[in-house]
C-alpha cells in the first residue's frame, strides 16, 4: 500500500524542492514530520524504522525462550525487564514510524504476511542459558553499534528515538556480558554453554549489519540523505575489533580462527559470514523464520477479540460520556 | 506451632504467590493480543517476582538455615509450596489470566494495605513497597475486566466463562487455619477471613462495571496454602521454573 502511494508521488518530486531538500541535510538540518521530503526518503524510512520496530517485538520470542527457564530471580527479572524495554522501543519506532503516515496496524499486517522483514539475527534459536547473554552482548552489541550513529540521523523523531534506545540498549550490553561473564567463569559445563553460544551466535552476529558494501543495495542515497552514516562492513569491522578482546577476555575460543590482528590496517582481520546462508535467512529459510511468524500471527489472531472488545467498551463509554453532556 | 515457624509459613504463602503468578504472567512474554499488554504483562510479572526476592529473602532468614530466596524458589518441590491454588491455574486465553490477574489483585491490595501496618517493621516495608506497584496492578486488571466484560458479545462471554472457571479458586483466599491464628495474634498479619467483605465489595463495584456475573456458588477449592493439596499444574511449571538449578546443581548464575 504504502509502496504504490510512494511510486505515484515519486514521480512528482520537484527538481529544486529535492535540492533544497539536500541543502538542508548537508547543513545538518532535522527534517520534521510535516516538512516535505522526497517520497523516496519517506519510503526507505518507513522500510526502515519499520524494520527496525519490528525487530524489537520478534526479538521479544528468542529472549521470552528463556524467562521462564531463567536460573535465578534476579536473572528472571532482569530478564523481564529488558524484553519490556524491548516492546517499548518496538513501541515508540512504531510512533516514529506513523508520523511518516503509516499505521502501525498496516506495518503489523506487513510483518504478519512476511511483506516487511525483520533483523535476520532472531531467526536463531536460543538453546542454552548463555545465549541470553550472548544475545544481550552481541546482538545487543551489534545494534548498538548499528543505532549509535544513527542518533545524528536526518529524520527528528527517528533520531530521537535512536538516543533512548542506545541508552537501554548499552545497559542490555553490559548486563549480558555480566550474564555470559558469570558462565565463562563458572562450572566445565557452563564455560561450554558459553562456548557453545559464541561459536553458535558470532557469525549470526557478524550478519546483523547486513551484506557486504560490494553488495548493499540501499546504500548510497541513504547515506546521502543520512538516513545510513556508515557503510556495513565498516560498522562490522568496528564491532569485530571491540569484540574480539571482550571474547579473550572471557577466556573462551574465537569462534573465528581467521581472527588475526592487522598491524598494518589497525584492525582485526576476519572471515566474512556465509553469505548464501544470510540470504537464506532473508529469504525466510532461517531456523525459526516459520516459528516466529507463526506465534507473532497466531499472537494477532488470538488477539483479536481482546482488541475488539477493548474498542466496542471504549465506543460505549464515549458514547455514554456525550450522552451525559 | 513456634511464632518464627508460623511465620515462615506466611512468608512462604506471601512470596510462592508472587513467584508463581509472576512466571504464569511471563509466560505471556511476546504473545499477547497487542504491544502495550506484552509491556504490561512483563512490567507485571517483573514487580511480581521483584516481591518474590523480598518475601521468600525474609523467609530465609527467618528460618536461619542460611537459605537465600534463589534456594526457596528453585529447589522446593510441590508439597512445600504455599501458594493459592489460583495463581498456579494455567493462562488460559488473555481473558482467563486477566480475570485471575484481577481476582489476585483485589486480595492482594487489600491483603497488603493491612500489612503496612504489620507489628513486624520488615513486613510492613515490604508491604508498603509492594502496595505501590500492586495499587497499579489492580487498576489495569480491573479496567480490562471491565473493558472486556463490557465490549462485545464474544468478548464479554469469554470473560464470564473466565469468571466461573476461576470462581471455585476464589474462597481459599479466606480460609483461615493456625498459621493464621498465631499472625494475627502477633499482630503481624491480619486473619484472612477479616479481609472478605472488603474485597466482596470491591470485585461486585467492578464486575457489576463488566456485566459480569458472579457465580451463586460458595463453593472454594483449597489446599494451595496450606500445601496439602496443589493443583496437577504446578509441578509442570515447577519442572520449567527450577531445571536449571536441578540440572547443574551448585553453580553461579
Amino acid at each position: 500500500m504504502y509502496a504504490q502511494m510512494v511510486k505515484t508521488e515519486a514521480a512528482q518530486d520537484d527538481p529544486e524542492k529535492l535540492a533544497a531538500f539536500q541543502a538542508r541535510i548537508d547543513a545538518g538540518e532535522k527534517i520534521e514530520p510535516k516538512d516535505w521530503m522526497p517520497a523516496a526518503y519517506r519510503k526507505t524510512l518507513i522500510r526502515q524504522i519499520g524494520q527496525h520496530a519490528h525487530s524489537e517485538i520478534v526479538g521479544q520470542l528468542p529472549e521470552g525462550n528463556w524467562i521462564t527457564r531463567a536460573p535465578t530471580l534476579e536473572r528472571k527479572a532482569i530478564l523481564l525487564a529488558k524484553v519490556q524495554d524491548e516492546a517499548g522501543h518496538g513501541l515508540y519506532l512504531y510512533c516514529a514510524a506513523e508520523t511518516l503516515g503509516v499505521s502501525r496496524d498496516e506495518l503489523t499486517e506487513m510483518l504478519l504476511d512476511g511483506r516487511m522483514k525483520y533483523s535476520s539475527i532472531f531467526n536463531y534459536p536460543t538453546l542454552n542459558w548463555s545465549d541470553i547473554g550472548a544475545v544481550g552482548w552481541l546482538v545487543d552489541g551489534a545494534a548498538i553499534i548499528n543505532q549509535v550513529p544513527l542518533q545524528r540521523t536526518s529524520f527528528g523523531p527517528y533520531s530521537r528515538a535512536m538516543i533512548r534506545v542506545c541508552k537501554e540498549e548499552s545497559f542490555h550490553a553490559r548486563q549480558g556480558f555480566d550474564a555470559i561473564r558469570k558462565m565463562a567463569e563458572g562450572t566445565p559445563e557452563q564455560k561450554k554453554m558459553a562456548q557453545d553460544s559464541v561459536n553458535r551466535l558470532w557469525f549470526p552476529a557478524l550478519m546483523m549489519f547486513g551484506p557486504s558494501d560490494k553488495d548493499s543495495v540501499h546504500s548510497e542515497q541513504s547515506m546521502a540523505w543520512k538516513i545510513k552514516m556508515n557503510t556495513n562492513d565498516e560498522l562490522r569491522q568496528k564491532f569485530v575489533d571491540q569484540t574480539v578482546p571482550q571474547i579473550e577476555f572471557l577466556g573462551l575460543d574465537l569462534p573465528d580462527p581467521g581472527t588475526k590482528w592487522n598491524e598494518e590496517r589497525g584492525h582485526y582481520d576476519y572471515t566474512d559470514p556465509d553469505w548464501s546462508e544470510f540470504f537464506d535467512v532473508i529469504k525466510g529459510n532461517g531456523p525459526c523464520n516459520v516459528d516466529r511468524l507463526a506465534a507473532r500471527n497466531k499472537a494477532w489472531d488470538d488477539g483479536e477479540w481482546v482488541r475488539e472488545g477493548l474498542m466496542a467498551h471504549a465506543k460505549k463509554k464515549a458514547a455514554a460520556k456525550i450522552a451525559a453532556e | 506451632m513456634t511464632r518464627d515457624e508460623a511465620f515462615l509459613q506466611f512468608l512462604l504463602r506471601m512470596g510462592d504467590n508472587t513467584l508463581v503468578l509472576g512466571h504464569r504472567v511471563s509466560e505471556w512474554c511476546g504473545h499477547s493480543p497487542v504491544l502495550e499488554e506484552d509491556i504490561a504483562l512483563a512490567n507485571t510479572a517483573l514487580d511480581l517476582i521483584g516481591q518474590t526476592q523480598f518475601w521468600l529473602g525474609l523467609a530465609g532468614e527467618v528460618q536461619g538455615e542460611g537459605k537465600s530466596a534463589d534456594d526457596i524458589a528453585f529447589l522446593r518441590d510441590v508439597w512445600d509450596f504455599r501458594n493459592l491454588l489460583l495463581v498456579e491455574m494455567p493462562n488460559g486465553d488473555f481473558g482467563q489470566t486477566l480475570m485471575r490477574q484481577f481476582l489476585f489483585d483485589a486480595w492482594h491490595s487489600i491483603q497488603l494495605g493491612r500489612l503496612m501496618k504489620s507489628s513486624d517493621d520488615r513486613v510492613a516495608a515490604i508491604a508498603e513497597k509492594a502496595s505501590k506497584e500492586v495499587t497499579y496492578h489492580l487498576e489495569r486488571s480491573a479496567d480490562t475486566v471491565v473493558g472486556l466484560g463490557d465490549g462485545t458479545e464474544e468478548s464479554h462471554r469469554r470473560m464470564q466463562e473466565a469468571l466461573d472457571y476461576l470462581w471455585p479458586y476464589v474462597g481459599e483466599m479466606f480460609q483461615a487455619d493456625d498459621v493464621d491464628a498465631e499472625m494475627a495474634a502477633a499482630g503481624i498479619a491480619p486473619d484472612p477471613a477479616s479481609l472478605r467483605d472488603e474485597y466482596d465489595t470491591l470485585i461486585g463495584r467492578i464486575l457489576a462495571n463488566a456485566t459480569l456475573t458472579i457465580p451463586d456458588s460458595s463453593f472454594g477449592h483449597k489446599g494451595g496454602r496450606t500445601g496439602k493439596m496443589h493443583t496437577e499444574h504446578l509441578g509442570h511449571l515447577l519442572t520449567q521454573m527450577q531445571w536449571l538449578q536441578r540440572a547443574y546443581p551448585g553453580a553461579n548464575w
